[in-house]
């Protein structure tokens, strides 16, 4: 398989580093015999050991024999870290008990390292293989060159060039001699068949799994540096509003309190880099700033939110989508359908504001030099964003920050957001200290860039034919936008095309609009986005038309798609943004969803007789580019306790590049829907949120999880997309629809109280 | 700021701290023993287990004033030498995901298996349902112990 060069910036960027050679040699002499002319066992597998070989930003191989592969991305739990390294590990043949994973610094050098929106392997799966396979050659033409043969006759096979006669050269060896040679042209460049992959879409353990279970692994709040101090912020209850006083008497007079003092806060809209101020409290240690944060006085100001009620807003919400709004999406004449229809299926939905929650809370160290740079050592999804909001924030250059990424204890996309690094930069300058930055839990849930709560009413019409002729979606929620722009006001096509605007039903008359709602309070994208409540509108509507139809609810899903065909989104909808990229590359294509669908309907026992109080339900969305069809089995007892037995997922997500690891997102996603569907909600009132800790804003616990999760391939060569996201929304309008066959009750509310 | 003298992990260590300070805070910023975790600060986490006289306890709401010559393990003091089997089992199961919250799993499945070898999925579920994990790891970890029973621990 020949790479397409057109499709491989990344690289094109990467090859601009050049190989260097002894780089890491103080003396620049050479002393001795290389290692790898020794006739020992090891002849040949080894060479200088200074030799560095370093042909792209990514790999680098010593003369050692060791592999160095950088992880440019955050690893935040989907496995990326292990995952992509594989990736180059495969194309170059290494020995996989011979590399070493290094995590990138924020900088631009290594491409997108924007760990979101589920595009990590998508994105970097092509050119991780090609620089894996330039050093293969690489490494053939040095061994070849040395072997004085043709490169026809050299292979590479676990970490070695073999010649046809049996004789090999290690890759440490290799490593100076391949350095010597000019980077080749892509088209010269081979990628292996995908029958020969060694690790590519076989099982490899993440790279950490030992570090983890022993307590080693080092998170974001685990970084020790000398001379750190600990602050914490207490922080207004609204958001962007200031402090009208503060009396730090008490908090000073704590031992161990190095400073108490005001940070500004920024005005909502306050954007995503913004610290959110407070009174910052410094100490020695953790628990003296948690206490003596609790013994500031203060008395808040108000600001442009102080009014703001969830509750109201929904219910202003809920109505304003009785009415019709900003047709995004139009096809025939849907009113005119709908007055003719023999039944009309309605229903609204609604969804609250949630939150991230992340098993670690943001958190950050930061050490403001004295030379006026700054380090950083934090867990963030986007450490090029960081960079860049730190060197805004202090007045000095990018090139003057260093972000070290550290594992991150969950992320959610809470973490792509740089305001709580920026606040630690802030405290460490003016502390002239390192500082170690802790959110505590009730600042967490509290202060997040919250998902936005969403209304929404849908309308179906079903002819005396009993066909499906006409659908109308009206949705209503706060932008992400609304963060950064008091100008947004209310869902951007962007949002829209997570769920509404891509709808994929074959109906002749279509109307999707939109309703403006105003954020009032941070609003983030959380794993998912707008795709968690669309899809669970939809999900849940079709179902009730299967219902009313008198039809199985997957033959209906399976009618409702209709024909085979790459539906041209582009055609139908002004701006349409299919998750970044081209429709022509990464196409809706019905055939394929309908593949994930039946193929979930044949493994899941579909239709089978169930006991009374258990039920089976059935919901299939396409998100960032990858096919999800899901099947929930649920019980429910006399008490309206749900139980998740078991959740069998069909998906397509084209090559699965670690198979463990995509089935360990969709065991999460659906333990994380079962949060969303079940437990989690975050209520406003007086512009504060309510809740505060994991006693009152719930999530999922095992007793609440599915206790089975079983995920299904489509096999099939297809690009790999990305599966961080794309199992949420399937999994919330499948458990729905399973707790209705259980107890006849529709859900329309999340989350769901019997 | 007290005195306090502490058995961890089979060592005696001393150290000076407010006394109401949580152990959790102690082991992370005094003793640099980081493997256990904030989570919540109010025990309903789970994050910050670890093992008062080998029994699961929530180090975040422990006072160190509270602790007189208790015996206290934390994820460092399990298999130092040779890893736990439970350690093992999560290991073999590929359990973690994120894995910032399974310090606080392992030490809590432990302690379970120390009380009862032979688990029930009621028995798991009671005895886990202290420990949150937002990556949703939970089946793995049931497996776990599971598979940790069945080896005897």
């Amino acid at each position: 398989m020949k790479p397409n060069p057109s499709n491989n910036k990344l690289f094109k960027v990467s090859r601009r580093d050049f190989v260097k050679i002894g780089a890491l040699g103080s003396t620049g002499l050479i002393l001795g015999i290389p290692l790898g002319c020794k006739q020992d066992k090891n002849a040949f597998l080894t060479g200088r050991e200074d030799a560095v070989f370093a042909p792209n930003v990514y790999i680098t191989i010593l003369g050692t024999g060791e592999v160095q592969l950088i992880a440019h991305r955050s690893e935040m739990g989907t496995g990326i870290r292990t995952s992509l390294p594989l990736v180059m590990a495969d194309e170059m043949e290494a020995d996989w008990t011979k590399v070493k994973i290094i995590q990138a610094v924020g900088d631009v050098k290594y491409g997108d390292q924007n760990t979101d929106g589920s595009y990590s392997v998508r994105m970097f799966y092509q050119p991780l293989r090609i620089a894996g396979a330039t050093v293969k050659l690489m490494l053939m033409q040095a061994a070849a060159q040395e072997w004085q043969v043709d490169i026809s006759e050299c292979s590479a096979v676990n970490h070695e060039i073999v010649h046809s006669s049996g004789k090999s050269l290690g890759y440490g060896y290799l490593a100076e001699k391949a350095g010597a040679l000019p980077i080749p042209d892509e088209n010269e460049i081979t990628l292996k068949d995908s029958k020969d992959f060694k690790f590519i879409s076989k099982e490899t353990v993440i790279y950490d799994l030992e570090d983890i279970v022993t307590g080693k692994a080092v998170y974001g709040l685990d970084v020790q540096i000398p001379d750190l101090k600990v602050a914490v912020i207490k922080r207004n209850p609204e958001a962007g509003a200031g402090i009208k006083s503060f009396n730090n008497d008490m908090a000073t007079a704590i031992e161990g309190v190095s400073k108490v003092y005001k940070m500004e806060s920024t005005a909502f809209p306050m954007g995503y880099n913004a610290p959110l101020g407070g009174i910052v409290v410094v100490a020695n240690n953790t628990w003296t700033a948690i206490k003596a944060r609790d013994a500031v006085e203060v008395v808040w100001d108000k600001g442009i939110n102080a009014s703001y009620d969830s509750n109201a807003f929904m219910q202003q919400m809920q109505r304003s989508v009785q009415k019709e709004g900003q047709v995004k999406r139009q096809q025939g004449s849907a009113t005119k359908a709908l007055k003719e229809a023999a039944k009309v299926i309605e229903s609204d939905f609604l969804v609250p504001h949630l939150a991230h929650s992340p098993m670690e809370t943001p958190c950050a160290v930061a050490r403001y030099n004295a030379d006026g740079t700054c380090d950083i050592w934090a867990p963030v999804q986007s450490p090029q964003w960081v960079r860049q909001a730190v060197a805004e924030a202090l007045g000095i250059e990018e090139s003057e920050v260093t972000i070290n990424v550290t594992l991150l204890g969950s992320a959610f996309g809470r973490k792509s957001k740089p305001d709580f690094v920026v606040e630690a930069a802030l405290i460490s300058k003016e502390m002239n200290t390192p500082i170690k930055l802790l959110w505590t839990r009730e600042d967490d849930i509290q202060h997040d860039f919250y998902h936005s709560n969403c209304a929404q009413h849908i309308k179906v019409g079903i002819d005396k034919n009993n066909k499906v002729t006409s659908w109308v979606h009206r949705t209503a929620f706060p932008s992400i936008s609304g963060t950064a722009s008091a100008d947004a006001k209310g869902p951007s096509s962007d949002e829209l095309c997570m769920g509404v605007l891509d709808m994929p039903f074959e109906i002749d008359n279509i109307s999707c609009e939109s309703l403006d709602a105003k954020a009032q309070i941070r609003i983030g994208w959380l794993r998912s986005v707008h795709n968690i409540n669309h899809a669970f509108a939809i999900g849940s509507i079709v179902d009730q038309v299967a219902q009313a139809r008198q039809m199985d609810p997957i033959d209906n899903m399976l009618d409702l798609l209709g024909s085979d065909r790459k539906i041209d989104f582009a055609a139908k909808v002004e701006g349409f943004n299919n998750y970044n990229v081209t429709l022509e590359e990464y196409p809706c294509d019905t055939h394929r969803l309908k593949q994930v669908v039946q193929l979930v309907k044949e493994k899941s026992g579909w239709g089978k007789s169930l006991p009374k109080g258990t039920g089976m339900g059935f919901a299939a969305h396409r998100s960032f580019l990858t096919y999800v069809a899901c099947v929930v089995e649920v019980e429910v007892d006399d008490n309206n306790n749900i139980k998740i037995p078991m959740v069998h997922f069909a998906i397509d997500c084209g090559v699965p590049v670690n198979p463990d690891r995509i089935r360990a997102q969709f065991e999460g996603g659906a333990a994380f829907g079962a949060s969303l569907a079940l437990k989690s909600e975050i209520n406003v009132k007086n512009g504060a949120v309510i809740e505060d800790n994991f006693n009152n804003y719930l999530v999922a616990r095992m007793e609440d999880a599915p206790i089975n999760t079983a995920v299904h391939f489509v096999e099939n060569e297809e690009k790999p997309t990305g599966v961080g996201e794309p199992p949420v929304p399937p999994f919330i309008p499948a458990l729905c629809n399973a707790i209705f066959m259980a107890t006849g009750k529709r859900i329309t509310r999340l989350p769901i109280r019997l | 700021m007290e005195k306090f003298t502490l058995n961890i992990n089979d060592q005696k260590v001393s150290i000076e701290c407010a006394p109401d300070t949580p152990l959790l805070w102690a082991l992370r910023d005094q003793l640099g023993l980081t493997g256990t975790k904030y989570g919540c600060g109010i025990a309903v986490c789970g994050s910050c287990t670890v093992h008062l006289d080998g029994t699961a306890i929530r180090s975040c709401s422990l006072p160190i004033s509270a602790i007189n010559d208790k015996a206290i393990t934390t994820i460092e003091g399990v298999g130092k030498d040779e890893l736990h089997p439970v350690q093992k089992a999560w290991i073999a199961e590929n359990v973690p995901q994120c894995g910032f919250c399974q310090s606080g799993q392992i030490m809590s499945a432990i302690a379970l298996l120390k009380q009862n070898g032979n688990p029930s999925d009621a028995d798991i579920e009671q005895a886990m349902s202290g420990n949150i994990c937002r990556c949703g790891t939970y089946i793995r970890i049931r497996s776990a112990i599971k598979n940790a029973a069945k080896n005897n621990v």
